[in-house]
């Protein structure tokens, strides 16, 4: 298996769908000729062409909606929005037409789109570069979320959210585009639900997607080092639906529960998940869940505001310790 | 058009306004739910425009004044009134009602409650038709007050930049809702914005299904012929409010007589019988003809068909054992 950086791995799931089937196009401002701002569409212009790698104009709702009209009629459009604070532009089209419109319709018509975004806090980018929207599409009905950790699962998720015949928004996150890991030579194809434990443990589970699923590995080796705790990683790669049974199982073996998120606490995925574990497994918990979430702020632009406004892996090892009476 | 196809767009044109009037009586009983715009008054506009273009082979999409829209693409008025009715056999299997009308067999491709939404839909089933190397076009039928929307310029143009073989269909009827187009919309003429994207644009009566017919003939013909998009400002006028709730009591009643003066049907009844091609007496039975019928066959159909089951409510959220969702078939 060859190592390959999450750009490489989203351009080589771009590649691989386009030469497979004529209808599959990419799209997005920048993503043509310039090759796309985190180089996930590079080369793709001069292999597939203008019809095919679309640079669009800087119209995130029109070219969203654009995208989706054309997937009524047969085409499976990969929208990449620049950055996930300008999807708030799209949430109309992707809200009020993607996510409905195979129900409001009876079924006659559906909107295979698949929509990626980067979201997060990268290096002093500004409040209006750095928030995260994946608590908004999470609790979008009729619309399917993702958030690839590694480069094997940006990869994989890209390969099956082209195929599905539902619209899938792909949580990606500016930090991790020149993250380099193991992607399978041979084509793979990741599930659009579940969840991966990515590091076994039996006295806590630390729950954890995208970006916070390298600050919870490296807490959990900290625990296991210098506490003796031996932490459950579970990556919650899909967003909506969340995978109830592997919260379940996994709480019911760990009877503890931390969930570490980038975006601040409130109507998020820790607090959907904590729900999830009053509803699954109640009884099974030795102590009450907690999240480890970022403060409630706009991200600021100084360094040192900045990275105190969202959690890292020493404050997952602080709340882990807190759990324990530590 | 010869003499027979244009009694046959009357006929449409009149099949279209009393099946809205029926539509506003089962309202009054209550038996349609939710918001209703109806289309009275505004017939020569759909009926022209369709007449220049292939239903069933060219797309439509449109907003939510849309019953009269499906029904001329092809769809069948009786599941039309069952979908207003919120039954299972509606168009939409009751899961849309009157605003979310849509027949794909016919490629109708839906009404929509977000004014301006259509938009960029129509112009990506454009940019399909372009990939894909049809000669469909994709018309987008949208009131006046949906040009205050981004999604208006935005997609206009991207549909200019693209060469998409969009026509734009703006039914200019002077009100968003109850606001009058001078006091919201700094360019009253419609057309003229469409000319700030580089595109194509004419604007005619809308009340004259002939001069509707010639101009559409026109547009279509350059939009399908690779051109690029077009944009035809039709003037016309709702006779009702804009939807139920509203009573249109910001509009003079001079105002409303002045338009109904130039009613589409009428007029062109009127012509038709200064040409000899119909009689008064041929029309009062046409009229009752299509009034009988849509009372024996529409609006029993809508009566008597099944509520969806409950059972079924959770169906079409998402699309049902879709093997990539578990990663193919590994």
């Amino acid at each position: 298996m060859a190592e390959l950086m999450y750009w490489e791995a989203i351009r080589r799931a771009h590649d691989e769908e386009m030469a497979r089937d004529p209808m599959v196009i990419a799209m997005g401002e920048d993503i043509g000729v310039a090759g796309g701002t985190y180089k996930a569409t590079q080369g793709l212009y001069d292999k597939y062409g203008a019809e095919r790698v679309i640079d669009t104009p800087i119209s995130e709702n029109g070219y969203t909606g654009l995208g989706i009209g054309s997937s009524f009629l047969g085409v499976r459009p990969i929208i990449e929005i620049m950055s996930v604070n300008f999807a708030w532009l799209a949430t109309d089209q992707i809200v009020n037409t993607a996510a409905k419109v195979r129900y409001m319709s009876g079924g006659q018509l559906e909107a295979p789109v698949v929509i990626r975004s980067p979201g997060g806090t990268a290096h002093q980018l500004g409040a209006q570069h750095s928030a995260r929207m994946e608590k908004v599409f999470m609790g979008i009905v009729g619309l399917r979320v993702v958030t690839p950790s590694n480069p094997r699962q940006a990869y994989g998720l890209i390969k099956s959210a082209v195929r599905c015949n539902d619209p899938v928004f792909i949580n990606e996150h500016e930090l991790m585009y020149n993250m380099k890991d193991v992607v399978p030579d041979d084509e793979y194809f990741h599930p659009l639900e579940g969840s991966e434990v990515a590091r076994e443990g039996k006295d806590v589970t630390i729950f954890a997607y995208n970006i916070s699923v390298h600050w919870a590995l490296q807490a959990a080796d900290i625990l296991s080092r210098q506490h003796g705790i031996e932490a459950e990683v579970v990556d919650l790669y899909a967003l909506n639906p969340l995978d109830r049974e592997g919260i379940r199982d996994s709480v019911s073996k760990t009877h503890r529960a931390v969930i570490a998120e980038e975006a601040e606490p409130a109507v998020g995925v820790g607090s959907e998940v904590m729900a999830i574990i009053n509803e699954e497994c109640f009884f099974e918990l030795d102590a009450p869940p907690m999240r480890i979430s970022a403060r409630n702020v706009p991200i600021p632009y100084n360094r040192t505001l900045e990275k105190a406004a969202i959690p890292n892996a020493q404050d997952v090892v602080n709340g882990v310790l807190k759990m324990f009476g530590k | 058009m010869n003499a027979a196809d244009k009694k046959r767009l009357l006929r449409e044109m009149l099949y279209a306004r009393r099946f809205e009037e029926r539509c506003y009586e089962a309202y009054v009983e209550r038996k349609i739910g939710g918001f209703l715009h109806l289309y009275p008054g505004q017939e020569a506009c759909v009926h022209g425009v369709m007449e220049a273009a292939k239903p069933g082979h060219d797309y439509v999409i449109t907003g939510y004044r849309d019953h009269v829209h499906a029904i001329q693409c092809g769809a069948d008025p009786k599941k039309v009134m069952a979908e207003l009715y919120g039954k299972e056999t509606g168009s939409s299997k009751g899961r849309g009602g009157s605003m979310h009308i849509f027949d794909v067999e016919h490629r109708f491709m839906g009404g929509y409650a977000l004014v301006g939404g259509p938009f960029p839909l129509a112009a990506g089933i454009g940019k399909a038709i372009k990939l894909q190397g049809g000669d469909e076009i994709s018309i987008c039928f949208l009131g006046d007050a949906a040009n205050n929307q981004g999604s208006f310029h935005e997609s206009l143009n991207m549909a200019a930049v693209w060469e998409l073989p969009v026509l734009f269909v703006c039914e200019n009827n002077l009100y968003g809702i109850g606001t009058r187009i001078e006091r919201s919309t700094a360019v009253q003429e419609q057309y003229k914005r469409a000319c700030g994207y580089g595109i194509e644009a004419a604007r005619v009566d809308g009340q004259d299904i002939e001069t509707v017919y010639e101009a559409a003939l026109k547009a279509v013909d350059y939009v399908r012929s690779g051109k690029g998009p077009y944009f035809l400002e039709l003037s016309t006028y709702r006779y009702r409010g804009h939807s139920m709730s509203d009573a249109g009591a910001y509009r003079t009643k001079e105002e409303q007589q002045e338009w109904i003066k130039r009613d589409p049907i009428n007029l062109f009844k009127e012509r038709l019988i200064e040409a000899g091609e119909l009689s008064e007496e041929d029309f009062q039975s046409l009229d009752k003809e299509i009034i009988e019928q849509i009372d024996r066959d529409v609006i029993p159909f809508a009566e008597e068909s099944p509520e969806p089951k409950l059972e079924e409510l959770e169906k079409y959220v998402l699309a049902e054992n879709d093997p990539w969702v578990k990663g193919g078939a590994q």
